[in-house]
């Protein structure tokens, strides 16, 4: 792709942040931060979670305020009081949650916010809808319900949203997060089109391999401060570094597993959805002490239900959950946490932590009612505080008091809020369903050693994960549900394409013909 | 050491949380008065037709304006605070209004809208009052039966909609709200009945409350209650705020499915605290019901002896954000507005409904602090910065 050169006329062109310092309270989120995004370029954000690109998005996005710095578009100094500002400037974002009407259509979420005047005119919208779409290539339906679609379509729909607003620059906010990989590679081939259109991309993530896919400039964040700017070309190692501020083992260094007896027994467990249809269908496996299970698969084929079955959340239809000697399969949560299980949940801020609560009270949510927190029906704080504490210099929570409440906690510190309060206590067995979903590099480092080093205590450990990554580095064996059944349960070393159709649920055998006839295919070709 | 840092971190926090409420309130107070100022210049023709000479004779209109606002201001702080009799005619009527309060602030902590409370007040005070006049016991024992009576039959009254909720998903608001119907058919039916009609009378009026089942006056209308309500905020208090069964209510009425993956019993604690909630309102019954009215006893159970406490209540309780201190604030607040509107009546004849108009005015504004935030600008600029902050999250 040809990009102008940049001559001195030239240079104003694209968005500049200029110094931007936000503060809340004592904390600095952002540091006199500079960033410049060109009409045509993909610029990506890179930082830890709480590194402060969330801050200096919203700050671009008028939800914010900066305390200092200012921001110029094509040289001219802008001031958003709020988006409606920012949008009508021509910046437009796809947020992490998407902002979207469930139960209304694509094109009705279209003129969401910009109806003119008194009469809805459909008619145009879907027109937009249609024309847009085909310019950019985003297929979508404008009649179809959102909450019909797929995430990844849901996600199009928002990019149409900042695109019929004529926005020129484009902000994605951990766009891939909730994206399944091909939905991923679609997104990818989007954002490039986008740019070659002229659309200047600001691209949110923590993920390397993205960045390292797509970016044309890097910028990587740190504690509220631009550590440096890479080349694409730079190596995941080396981001890695510059991200966390030091070197940084992707994979995770572990012993071999030494398994012990049985704990966790699951014999022909079933589990229904609330609409009746069968989610878990027919599934047994054992896991022993001091071994990792990891249960791999595209998301949706169970294994959601699968762990909420296993700590009480959902009912048993049928089958059996032991563990250790006790029958659990009708046990309540309270029974089954009783019985030695720790939960990290999938949805964290749903199921695992209460924003509204302290930092404090979130580490103690499941045994605030036993000593020493508790005595005689009342809380005993000095215990609850003291507990905090320790737990917060060992889990390197960052927050400057336990004592505030838990939403101002980044997403990566708050899933160590969740991890540290279920290992404070003596296990039988951990489920934890995607612990390291948006969550830092720096932090699934230490998330991941705090799990093995679980392990090694002689917990059983059922570890739900739908990264391939993360079941290659921790598992001790993997089970790859698929239609909610078991397709194999095989070794941490199987090839990743072998694994790759297993999860679409084709047998280890056939998958592994399959893959040496492709690799026999591969080798002719070159 | 640790102890008394955290102390001081918890009450700073708390002071700094409260700042921006506490300046809304008196904000939103403030302009409710203005306008309650500017509807009794409207409705006093007199006053209202000088104004026609408002560029000709200015002194005239304003100060005939000035006059009869004063006037009515000042007899309405003079009744509510002004001698100590005005201020235990506040007492008096600021107990129950805390009672009920507390009944809908507890409740809404727990993620609850109980706008029940008129019902379990009516439940309370029939139990109260009938222990009262029914039964022949001792004095103080006589009184605390008819208490407990009161929290007990309140208590029954909220259970049941917690356990209809816990168990079938029922809806409270609509649950409570059927039952608020059925507690007031159930008075006038027993109202009907031997055990309750007092003999000779035609009319649903019971028995009177014999003085050992009334709470003791202690000066003027200053009873016992008022202390009994203030004992029970503090109560309340302590349960949300130190005990493990708040630490529950709170989790719920925060996020239920957290609570309930950590191991709560999400229906146990909403049973819990629908009943809670029950004998909180079933004491501001007993309160209307044991409570020495101005002639020294109380006054005999009739179908409209609670009035809308239930529903005062429910105001109460948004006023003081479901706080014990706040609603203890907002109840005698309200207390003394209706002690101090009597006054207003009698001295400047301003009708004892403007007195409901402010008081609706004042729970508007603090409702909608937006609206007092736009309306001045030195809150509007803390409001953001907390905002953003997450203070007001």
């Amino acid at each position: 792709m040809i990009r102008p050169v940049a001559n001195e006329a030239q240079r104003s062109v694209g968005l500049d942040l200029r110094s931007i310092t936000k503060r809340f309270g004592s904390f600095v989120a952002n540091d006199a931060v500079d960033l410049t995004v060109r009409p045509g370029e993909i610029h990506c954000l890179l930082g830890e979670n709480g590194a402060g690109k969330s801050t200096l998005m919203n700050v671009l996005y008028g939800l914010y305020q900066p305390d200092g710095g200012e921001i110029l578009i094509d040289g001219v100094p802008r001031r958003f009081a709020d988006p409606k500002a920012a949008m009508a400037a021509g910046i437009g974002m796809v947020h992490q949650h998407f902002m979207l009407v469930e139960v209304f259509s694509v094109a009705e979420n279209m003129i969401l916010g910009r109806e003119p005047g008194l009469v809805v005119d459909m008619k145009a919208a879907k027109a937009t809808v249609r024309q847009l779409s085909q310019r950019y290539n985003l297929p979508v339906d404008p009649d179809a319900l959102i909450e019909d679609l797929p995430v990844g379509v849901q996600q199009r729909v928002e990019i149409l949203k900042a695109l019929a607003n004529d926005a020129q620059y484009l902000i994605f906010d951990e766009p891939t997060a909730v994206l399944t990989p091909q939905e991923i590679d679609e997104l990818m081939v989007v954002m490039q089109k986008l740019r070659d259109e002229g659309k200047g991309i600001v691209f949110i993530t923590h993920k390397l391999r993205e960045v390292r896919a797509i970016a044309d400039r890097i910028t990587v964040l740190r504690r509220g401060k631009i550590v440096g700017q890479a080349e694409p070309g730079t190596s995941e190692t080396e981001l890695a570094q510059l991200m966390v501020g030091r070197a940084v083992d992707l994979s995770v260094a572990k012993q071999p597993a030494e398994p012990g007896a049985v704990r966790l027994a699951v014999d022909g467990l079933t589990v229904t959805n609330s609409a009746g249809a069968v989610v878990v269908d027919d599934i047994s496996f054992d896991v022993a002490g001091g071994e990792i299970l990891c249960i791999a698969g595209v998301q949706g084929n169970g294994q959601s239900e699968l762990a909420d079955a296993l700590i009480g959340n959902i009912p048993v239809l049928s089958g059996r959950i032991r563990l250790d000697d006790r029958d659990l399969a009708d046990a309540s949560p309270r029974q089954s946490i009783a019985a030695g299980m720790g939960f990290v949940p999938e949805d964290r801020q749903h199921d695992g932590f209460i924003g509204t609560f302290t930092i404090a009270e979130n580490l103690v949510l499941n045994r605030f009612d036993t000593a020493p927190f508790a005595g005689g029906g009342s809380l005993n704080l000095k215990a609850i505080n003291d507990n905090a504490v320790t737990l917060r210099d060992e889990f390197d929570i960052r927050t400057p008091d336990v004592q505030n409440l838990g939403s101002s906690l980044s997403g990566g510190n708050a899933q160590k809020v969740v991890l540290a309060r279920e290992l404070s206590r003596e296990l039988a067995l951990l489920v934890a369903s995607q612990p390291t979903r948006g969550v830092d590099v720096g932090a699934i480092e230490f998330l991941h050693k705090r799990i093995v080093d679980e392990r090694d205590k002689g917990t059983a450990v059922l570890l739900v994960s739908t990264e391939l990554e993360e079941v290659e580095a921790l598992a001790d064996r993997v089970l790859v549900m698929y239609r909610g059944k078991i397709v194999g349960i095989v070794g941490p070393d199987t090839p990743r394409d072998v694994m790759g159709m297993m999860m679409a649920g084709v047998g280890y055998d056939e998958a592994v013909q399959v893959a040496a006839g492709d690799a026999a295919d591969a080798g002719k070709d070159a | 050491m640790s102890e008394s840092t955290t102390w001081g971190d918890r009450v700073r926090g708390e002071v700094r949380m409260r700042w921006r409420d506490w300046a809304i309130t008196l904000a939103a107070f403030v302009l409710a008065l203005l306008v309650g100022a500017i509807l009794m210049i409207v409705a006093d023709p007199q006053v209202a037709g000088n104004f026609n000479y408002l560029l000709t004779a200015p002194g005239l209109a304003l100060g005939s304006a000035w006059t009869k606002v004063s006037t009515a201001y000042s007899a309405l702080l003079m009744g509510a605070v002004g001698s100590p009799q005005a201020l235990a005619a506040t007492s008096a009527a600021a107990a129950p209004l805390i009672c009920a309060g507390l009944a809908v602030g507890l409740a809404f902590r727990a993620g609850l809208f109980n706008i029940g409370a008129q019902g379990q007040a009516i439940l309370g005070s029939m139990a109260a009052a009938w222990v009262g006049f029914s039964l022949p016991l001792p004095p103080v024992i006589h009184l605390i039966v008819a208490v407990l009576a009161g929290l007990v039959a309140g208590a029954i009254w909220g259970g049941i909609v917690g356990w209809l909720k816990a168990t079938t998903g029922a809806h409270e608001v609509i649950v409570t709200i059927m039952m608020n119907y059925i507690a007031s058919g159930l008075l006038a039916w027993v109202l009907t009945t031997a055990a309750f009609q007092r003999p000779g009378r035609d009319d649903p009026i019971s028995p009177e409350v014999p003085s050992s089942a009334a709470f003791p006056q202690l000066y003027e209308q200053l009873h016992l209650g008022f202390f009994v309500a203030l004992l029970a905020a503090v109560v309340v208090w302590w349960v949300l705020d130190r005990s493990v069964i708040g630490f529950s209510i709170r989790a719920v009425g925060a996020n239920p499915h957290a609570a309930g993956t950590a191991g709560m019993n999400v229906g146990r604690t909403t049973i819990i605290t629908m009943a809670m909630a029950g004998a909180l309102a079933g004491l501001a019954g007993v309160q209307a019901a044991l409570g020495p009215s101005v002639n020294g006893v109380p006054v005999p159970l009739t179908e409209g002896l609670v009035g809308t406490v239930g529903f005062d209540a429910i105001t109460v309780a948004l006023l003081g954000r479901s706080k014990p201190v706040g609603i203890v604030l907002a109840g005698l607040l309200f207390g003394g507005l209706s002690a101090g509107g009597l006054a207003m009546q009698s001295v400047a004849q301003t009708p004892l409904t403007l007195t409901l108009v402010l008081q609706a005015l004042v729970v508007l504004f603090v409702a909608a602090p937006q609206l007092v935030a736009t309306l001045v600008p030195f809150l509007s600029a803390r409001k953001a910065r907390a905002s953003l902050t997450g203070a007001d999250a």
